[in-house]
């Protein structure tokens, strides 16, 4: 199916004015299947069509639908791996000694799609009964789309998603077999919470997150969008807390609030934050 | 490089499967059922096993339960690869001696991250 550029062009537009991500050419390429859906459960034509009927304005709830359909949800449990390795091994105990007063840690996975990386955080701490026994926990996930954090909180995931980055014995204690697929456990969703939120908004309540994940979000916004965004983030993050970008992301040359954590690397912390800072509870 | 022996009744399901692992640089043996699979494995022991459970001649299931009986410790790894999608078969491929479980339909990552998580890639 042809797509004519002002369609693109007024895509984007609807896109980047609803959420500040670009339209990037792989997203270009796979518009079609993006909204093959839309098109056909109300029987439109084509996209040029559904951009006439988006143009028209005589149906706002089809825009915010189309917005959602081109948004990359892309995701799956413990993505990457290496990143929750260094949790696990480095910023949690860490932590555990820095809280040691409060017993309290605030995780925010931002744009966290439907979820499964807010549910591997909860897994990791669930998988430490005893060091976290008394802990008050507090991880939030947070996305720009209401879709996909509706199913975030369900927990309810396809066959094909639930088994991606899951090993077997994980998968069998922390989900059960449900009528649509698999469910995450009330155990497990009751220490999770979702908000819509958009990362170009003021930070999510409330604030002060001890650790802030944002993978492979920022790469699909534009300069000037991505340096607010990062300021968002740096306001979000407590005075010793730490940032986790996707691989291959960077604060380098985007931010002067944030720098690389030399000593745990992976992770980024407020510029300037010194030794003695880092050891206040 | 390591060895994979792919059990499946299905030539399609094998030339899947083949095509991933090659790309995660595994030599690949193909087998079309529990016996011939047995008998692979008499002759050259693969670092890990792809396995259906539904075959003709000798189920994954009857293939694993002697697999295990012959002594060889926890090796080769055995990642059950099957449409049985459930709790019970996938508790009962985990007493059996599975060390993981796919269920089809999957992809290449999560193919590959269940290697990993057995140790083989």
């Amino acid at each position: 199916m042809e797509i004519s550029d002002s369609s693109c062009r007024i895509l984007a537009g609807l896109l980047e004015a609803r959420t500040g991500q670009q339209l990037t050419m792989s997203r270009r390429w796979r518009l079609e299947t993006a909204l093959s859906g839309i098109l056909r459960e109300r029987a439109i034509s084509s996209i040029d069509e559904l951009i006439t009927i988006l143009v028209m304005g005589r149906e706002p709830s089809l825009a915010t639908r189309v917005v959602e359909a081109l948004l990359n949800n892309e995701t799956y449990f413990f993505r990457d791996r290496l990143p929750f390795d260094l949790l696990t091994q480095q910023a949690l105990p860490a932590l555990a000694q820095r809280r040691a007063k409060t017993r309290r840690i605030r995780v925010w996975s931002a744009g966290c799609s439907t979820g499964q990386e807010a549910y591997s955080l909860a897994m990791l701490f669930a998988e430490q009964p005893q060091k976290w026994a008394g802990w008050t926990i507090d991880i939030l996930g947070t996305d720009v789309s209401a879709s996909v954090i509706d199913r975030a909180r369900a927990g309810a995931y396809t066959q094909f998603e639930v088994q991606r980055g899951l090993g077997i014995q994980q998968m069998i204690k922390w989900f059960e077999e449900s009528a649509e697929g698999w469910r995450a456990v009330e155990a497990l969703r009751r220490t999770v919470r979702f908000q819509v939120h958009n990362l170009l908004e003021p930070p999510p309540h409330p604030g002060e997150f001890d650790i802030v994940l944002c993978r492979n979000v920022l790469l699909y916004l534009n300069e000037t969008t991505r340096a607010k965004a990062f300021d968002r983030l740096a306001a979000a993050l407590a005075p010793d807390g730490w940032l986790m970008l996707g691989a291959g992301e960077t604060v380098i040359g985007q931010t002067n609030r944030l720098e690389a954590d030399r000593e745990k690397r992976g992770l980024y912390r407020h510029a300037g934050a010194t030794g003695d800072l880092l050891k206040t509870a | 490089m390591k060895t994979c022996l792919i059990v499946d009744d299905s030539k399609v399901i094998r030339k899947v499967a083949r095509h991933i692992l090659e790309t995660l640089d595994f030599t690949v043996e193909e087998a079309g059922d529990g016996r011939e699979a047995l008998e692979r494995c008499e002759d050259k022991m693969p670092d890990v096993v792809l396995l259906d459970w539904n075959m003709p001649v000798m189920s994954g299931m009857e293939f694993l339960k002697l697999l295990r009986q012959r002594g060889h410790g926890d090796q080769p790894k055995v990642v059950f690869c099957t449409t049985e999608n459930d709790m019970a078969h996938i508790r009962a491929a985990l007493e059996a001696g599975a060390d993981e479980y796919v269920m089809k339909p999957f992809d290449r990552e999560t193919l590959h991250i269940k290697l990993q998580l057995v140790g083989v890639a």
